[in-house]
């Protein structure tokens, strides 16, 4: 139980161009959980999100996953346990072929062959893309690439899951099921998108991040009604309730 | 380079060739890839934006033409010469296979000629030299426009070499030489220009943003080649280039020589030229066209100074063999639609 | 707009047809590149003369064509399109070397036309043997064939890459082009001013994609070294079919079938 935990405290960092991206963000998200992240262009997302698998690490303040700090000799270990899928998916997609690419963390664990097909073909299957499995990367549409990734991060058993904009690169009926996979996943999440709706739909908690500093934390449904917070923010309320509204 | 203009014995010497320094060029990126795990990213993509780019194709001024970039030299720059002979024979290798650009036994030549002499030659003893650390921008332009030159010159006067080792065409070397060499100038200066542009639009960009006086985005330096290791490329070279030249000299067709030696040492019937002595029983009997044999039975070679090669050239078979060609190929293409026929039925 | 041009569709097209699933798709693709090899370096032994001896050749490409449900027309059109350079260096055959050789007919043929031809056939069959090596042969296939006989994993991870990165980098060099063009004025043509600036341009957007690419591959254990699980090992029957071309090839090579037939005919030799 313990280890599908993250907690960030007070997270400080400033980029070499003394830019302060961080100034001090706080959260703690514990099993089962889906948060999403919200807030405009350089508010710090990208930035935190580097801290989580460990390209960049604290000034000031921590991360933690489950019970281990994050530092440069923890790194490997971190990255383990959190599984990045990264916001374009040619470049997560690396490897020529479906397979390669699922098998490629795996592989890396050190697992034994006929543990690692086990492991890519149960990944890919709940993706629901086992039919990809010889394809080649490169001739995959948006929606099935999207779900590759997805199945590449979760091959590696990670305890939690972090997608940054998960729905860019989709059109609506790729995006359509992307939510619909999401729902179902019982895994610990973090997302972070411009897709409020997509937020609303799959996560029961969101962070709204502006200016380096969380804004407001919690449930998603009372912060994405909240125009003036919302607009605070230079974000906007999600269409479906704009639309109720 | 083509595989129809070269013969085995060229064709698989620069194999040999290029083999070896790809197999050198390999330990040595690999040492750098445990100290730089981003070089393999680096320079898979890099190779893919030199591929890329050569797609485009841009006016020649003065010329009225159009062509399109080689980047052997921007790779050897942007990733110093190990990593970038690798990424010009990936390059290669994915246009022999997908444009037919050479063929297969020509890739190890085209290797050689495009990646070779850029990375080991012009790189390390032209660019290198011009181009110090922190060079003006004035220098580091004359140092990729000497160095493309340089490497282009290099590459059309292997090209030059394969095909007169390969003797399968008559152009006399100097001939050739001559015909070659100004039109690879053109063709280096344009090269040079565009490299320079583009090493310094990097240069100037990096700056820019990352505020560091560093040419590319990666430290070149650490990936400079060593003295040893061009000595032993030089005697490699050497003793490669001896064994070849003897082996030309003796045997003007050294695969065929080793076939005809396996042959007859394995104790196996050798037909004696157009001879086979079941065909000569049936021919004394059914003969059609009898007179279009020319100087028939004649074993004599119809030219002097062509080769003594097996089969030997004569005129009369020469004639035969073109019927019996015609014939074979009409034959081959027979079963060949035969098959796509019913193929489409099934 | 220069690109994505014909090349670049042809090699979808080769791309496509590679995954196709054929009696000679599904043999191991070291069978195919040993034997296409062989073939290759069978074909160039013959004398610089040779017209008929190589007629027998052309078996291979076209079972291959035929059994592999390759369109012929685009292997033709890409030999007719290719490298004009064979037959340019070719041409001077004819114009330097007059001595007679062959008189069909009335008309004499020179050894110099029976050595172009002879370079003329070997182009064709050369060139034809790697496109239908390709088209019958998967990327992956050949780089799994090539790291298996023996070329170092570098070099095989390194055509991977390439591979994977090419399509996405030619579509992105094709819109950076257009960005570049919809701003000029000038017509068509780009200068080398453009293309400077179009491949600066993209070699920066490289740059930070490699970036991301790393730090996908990071965030999934790379340590330096590219791992991924071979294929299988090789059937009997590919064993099979490897010797029985290079046999065949032999056998060509040494008795000159063509000749032979053509003797039968006229009577000579």
């Amino acid at each position: 139980m313990s280890h599908h935990l993250l907690e960030v405290s007070d997270l400080h960092y400033t980029y070499p161009d003394k830019t302060k991206a961080l100034k001090g963000v706080s959260f703690r998200i514990t099993h089962g959980e889906s948060v999403g992240i919200v807030g405009a262009n350089g508010a710090g997302k990208t930035t935190l999100f580097l801290h989580l698998n460990g390209f960049l690490f604290p000034e000031k303040g921590s991360v933690t996953v489950g019970d281990t700090v994050l530092t440069k000799k923890t790194r490997n270990e971190i990255r383990k346990r959190v599984g990045m899928v990264f916001q374009n998916p040619d470049d997560q997609l690396f490897m020529p072929r479906v397979f390669d690419d699922v098998a490629f963390g795996p592989l890396n664990l050190g697992m034994a062959p006929e543990k690692v097909l086990e492991r890519v073909e149960d990944s890919l299957d709940r993706v629901g893309a086992l039919h990809l499995r010889d394809r080649q990367s490169h001739r995959l549409s948006g929606g099935q690439k999207r779900a590759v990734t997805i199945a590449s991060v979760i091959a590696m058993q990670p305890d939690i899951l972090v997608m940054d904009e998960p729905a860019s690169h989709l059109d609506p009926g790729s995006r359509r099921q992307l939510v619909e996979l999401l729902k179902g996943f019982q895994h610990t999440k973090l997302i972070a998108s411009h897709d409020l709706d997509m937020i609303l739909d799959t996560c029961e908690r969101c962070i709204v991040l502006g200016d380096g500093k969380v804004q407001a934390d919690g449930p998603t449904v009372d912060i994405l009604t909240s125009r003036e917070l919302l607009e605070a923010n230079h974000l906007e309320l999600p269409l479906s309730i704009a639309k109720n509204m | 380079m083509t595989d129809a203009l070269l013969s085995p014995v060229v064709g698989t010497g620069f194999w040999a060739g290029t083999i070896t320094v790809i197999g050198v060029a390999s330990r040595k990126v690999r040492e750098k890839i445990l100290l730089e795990e981003k070089l393999v990213p680096f320079m898979g993509v890099l190779a893919a934006f030199i591929f890329a780019g050569q797609m485009i194709n841009f006016t020649i001024p003065g010329t009225g033409s159009s062509g399109h970039i080689g980047g052997g030299m921007i790779l050897a720059i942007l990733l110093g010469p190990h990593a970038g002979f690798l990424a010009v024979a990936s390059v290669l290798t994915v246009q022999a296979l997908f444009f037919a650009d050479g063929g297969i036994l020509a890739l190890g030549c085209n290797i050689w000629n495009l990646g070779f002499y850029p990375c080991y030659v012009a790189y390390p003893l032209i660019y290198r030299t011009i181009a110090k650390e922190r060079a003006s921008a004035t220098r580091l332009n004359a140092a990729s426009v000497i160095s493309a030159i340089a490497a282009l010159q290099l590459g059309a006067f292997s090209v030059v070499l394969q095909t007169v080792l390969s003797a399968r065409s008559e152009l006399p070397f100097y001939s050739f030489l001559l015909v070659m060499q100004p039109i690879h100038l053109v063709i280096g200066v344009v090269e040079g220009f565009v490299t320079a542009g583009v090493v310094g639009y990097i240069r100037t960009t990096t700056k820019e943003t990352r505020d560091e006086t560093a040419v590319p985005a990666y430290d070149i330096r650490r990936y400079f080649i060593t003295k040893k290791f061009l000595i032993r490329i030089a005697a490699a070279t050497l003793v490669v280039g001896a064994f070849m030249s003897w082996f030309a000299s003796t045997n003007p067709d050294g695969l065929e020589w080793s076939l005809k030696h396996a042959v007859v040492s394995n104790k196996i019937d050798m037909p004696e030229p157009g001879s086979n002595s079941v065909v000569k029983g049936i021919q004394k009997n059914i003969t059609l066209l009898p007179d279009y044999g020319f100087k028939n039975g004649d074993s004599k070679n119809v030219k002097e100074g062509v080769r003594q090669s097996w089969p030997n050239v004569d005129a009369g078979r020469s004639l035969s063999g073109i019927l019996g060609g015609v014939i074979v190929l009409g034959f081959v293409l027979g079963i060949g639609l035969l098959i796509s026929k019913r193929k489409k039925k099934l | 707009m220069t690109i994505p041009g014909n090349e670049y569709v042809d090699m979808s097209l080769l791309d496509d047809l590679s995954y196709g699933n054929t009696f000679v798709h599904r043999l191991d693709p070291r069978a195919k590149l040993l034997t296409t090899l062989f073939f290759v370096i069978i074909v160039v032994s013959f004398s610089k003369y040779e017209v008929a001896g190589l007629m027998p050749f052309f078996i291979f490409p076209t079972l291959i064509i035929a059994i592999g449900e390759i369109p012929v027309r685009l292997i033709v059109k890409k030999v007719l399109l290719v490298s004009p350079f064979a037959l340019a260096i070719g041409v001077f055959n004819p114009i330097l070397d007059t001595e007679p050789m062959v008189r069909l007919g009335g008309v004499t043929i020179s050894s110099g036309w029976m050595a172009y031809f002879s370079i003329l056939l070997k182009f064709i069959l050369t060139i034809t043997a790697a496109l239908v090596l390709i088209a019958t042969t998967s990327f992956q296939g050949v780089c799994f064939a090539l790291e298996k006989l023996g070329a170092p994993t570098v070099f095989v991870v390194q055509l991977m890459f390439l591979y994977r990165y090419l399509f996405v980098l030619v579509k992105e060099a094709a819109s950076t082009l257009q960005a570049y063009n919809s701003r000029s004025f000038g017509g068509s043509s780009i200068s080398i001013r453009v293309i400077t600036q179009v491949l600066g341009n993209l070699f920066m957007r490289t740059v930070e994609r490699s970036e991301r690419i790393y730090a996908a591959m990071a965030s999934r254990g790379f340590d330096g070294t590219v791992r991924f699980m071979r294929p299988h090992g090789i059937r009997a029957l590919d064993v099979a079919f490897t010797l029985l071309c290079i046999a065949c090839f032999i056998l060509f090579r040494a008795l000159n079938i063509a000749r032979d037939l053509g003797s039968l005919i006229t009577g000579g030799g």
